[in-house]
């Protein structure tokens, strides 16, 4: 009972607050989730590509009074949880030198640029949903806009400046040379990216719906009933989660598509020229632009929140409720966090896949990233789109 | 709130078409033009018209702005200092700013701007739906000739990119 008291007083709490402070408040929790997170993946980076070479990886930082603690110490000492902390203290207290010959706005302006984007694009992308009480979907979402996806995608193409902008500013070959690369590759993948999921879509807004782009309307249509509801995108249009994610590889700039960086021929391509923290927020800029890329296709084609494919998230709820006859697993705040979990779980799936594929596949040439993005890819999402616009107008009025 | 809005947002839009206009340097002029798009989107998410303000984010702020800054950066174009204005510049300017006083006056003397009828139907641009039935009945026609004439311009600039006799490109 204190516990719906304490439900109440929070929502009378939250909605006295003035506009702007629920802003504040909503832009400060987007920041507090995604700084740490993006954090986690780049340790996670390390251990992933050690454990796939064969090597333990970072396993030496500890805190003193850590290491005292009998078994959990030398556990966390071996995860190299403390390397993340040792890092993030080091980008920060670290000399940050601006060289001589560069132009100080745009090299300073760049890397504010590159989080801008990165982070704006997490506010539209719901991450969780609970049931109201008819049984309606509420989604979990800081901004639910009726375009959703084509929010995330106009936001997130953004984030091109950043990149442009650092190669220039930093007035040397390598840089210049990491910029153009990444204004061309960028621009060429979006097209193939764009393309490639109008098929969800025209799925989704079946003849006579209000049409809309919202991304939990894609989730509640992959939580319908039956066969066809019950699938989830991947498996009915695999085409166009294959376009998707390669082209999500192209425009996060991960390996095999890391051309504006490429250390190989461009030694650190748009970033060679920044040091100490400036750098990090690129790092910390490319790691949430995965995660919000992993949502999204979470979202769009493993069924968002719902457990597995023709097992909704209602199913699972429902399931618990019988067995273990408990109140609580049908309240709001055990399904938000169910379902958030879950959400989670695919996410941090996707990211694996990143970098399974960053240590496993080699860079392309920049001549086989154009030739892939014009002449394979974005045929191949437009051939797509008119199979599925013709199989849909056959099959869907027959459902 | 929302008239804050407007001012700032209108401020953006005009300071950057100025800059736009007034930087020597390609790359400020750019920026300054990106600026000025990003206040005319959100000048249209005040007017509800939230498609609208997106797809321009996407297609002008997203791409054609980073393709102009691409072109900036590949021809390097820090050239020899022309004088600020020529013969020709000067002569249109002073047609373009007769033509802005010449509105100016007729909305002084009589022109008047209602305020928008809150209990008039939705903006076209709002919901998506309504937006995609016009453009694909009302304004079929225009937009198959902005199509067209798209294509015509690459295939122009295909056309003018091929060296002679270089053979690439040929089909």
């Amino acid at each position: 009972m204190t516990a719906h008291v304490l439900q109440i007083l929070m929502f009378e709490f939250w909605s006295n607050l003035h506009p702007i402070a629920q802003s504040l408040v909503k832009g400060l929790a987007v920041i507090m989730v995604i700084f740490p997170l993006a954090g986690a993946c780049s340790l996670a980076e390390r251990k992933v590509s050690a454990w796939m070479q064969g090597r333990p990886g970072p396993n030496r930082a500890i805190v003193p009074w850590i290491a005292w603690i009998p078994f959990l110490g030398t556990f966390l000492q071996r995860l190299g949880v403390f390397h993340l902390v040792a890092d993030g203290a080091k980008f920060l207290f670290k000399e940050e030198p601006v060289p001589g010959h560069v132009n100080k706005l745009y090299f300073i302006l760049a890397p504010a640029i590159a989080m801008m984007p990165a982070l704006t694009t997490v506010t539209v992308v719901p991450f969780g949903a609970y049931f109201d009480a008819a049984g309606g979907i509420v989604p979990l979402v800081l901004a639910n806009v009726d375009i959703g996806l084509l929010a995330v995608f106009a936001v997130s193409s953004l984030g091109v400046y950043s990149l442009i902008l650092a190669g220039w500013a930093s007035n040397s070959k390598y840089p210049f040379l990491g910029g153009v690369r990444a204004s061309a590759q960028l621009i060429s993948y979006e097209l193939s990216m764009t393309l490639s999921v109008v098929p969800v879509f025209l799925w989704v807004n079946a003849p006579g719906s209000a049409g809309t782009m919202s991304l939990t309307r894609v989730v509640e249509f992959q939580s319908l009933a039956g066969f066809w509801g019950g699938a989830w995108f991947v498996f009915l249009m695999p085409l166009s989660a294959f376009i998707f994610l390669v082209s999500l590889f192209a425009e996060t700039n991960r390996q095999p598509f890391d051309m504006p960086e490429s250390e190989a021929d461009l030694v650190g391509g748009f970033h060679t020229e920044y040091g100490a923290f400036k750098w990090s927020l690129f790092f910390v800029a490319e790691y949430s632009h995965m995660l919000v890329g992993s949502g999204v296709f979470t979202l769009l084609f493993l069924g968002g929140w719902n457990p597995l494919p023709w097992v909704p998230l209602a199913d699972l709820v429902g399931w618990l409720h019988r067995v273990t006859h408990a109140a609580w697993t049908v309240q709001p705040l055990f399904v938000g966090l169910l379902s958030i979990g879950v959400f989670l779980g695919k996410v941090v799936v996707l990211i694996f896949v990143f970098m399974w594929v960053r240590w496993t596949v080699p860079r392309f040439r920049y001549d086989q990233v154009m030739k892939l993005g014009w002449q394979k890819l974005l045929p191949l999402a437009i051939a797509n789109l008119i199979f599925y616009t013709l199989v849909i107008a056959w099959i869907q009025p027959k459902l | 709130m929302a008239q804050a809005l407007f001012y700032l947002f209108a401020l953006l839009m005009v300071a950057g078409a100025v800059g736009v206009i007034v930087n020597r340097n390609a790359v400020n002029g750019a920026m300054c033009f990106l600026l000025s798009l990003v206040g005319v989107a959100g000048l249209f998410v005040q007017l509800d018209a939230y498609l609208l303000a997106f797809v321009l984010l996407l297609v002008y702020a997203g791409a054609v702005v980073a393709l102009f800054l691409f072109i900036i950066m590949l021809l390097n174009t820090q050239g020899p200092q022309r004088p600020a204005f020529g013969k020709v510049s000067v002569f249109a300017g002073c047609i373009a700013l007769g033509l802005v006083l010449a509105g100016l006056m007729s909305y002084a003397s009589r022109g008047r701007l209602d305020a928008p009828d809150p209990n008039a139907s939705e903006a076209v641009g709002a919901a998506l739906k309504p937006y995609a039935y016009q453009l694909f009945t009302t304004y079929l026609l225009p937009v198959q000739v902005m199509g067209f004439m798209l294509l015509i311009a690459m295939l122009g600039v295909i056309v003018l990119s091929r060296k002679p006799g270089s053979g690439e490109g040929a089909p």
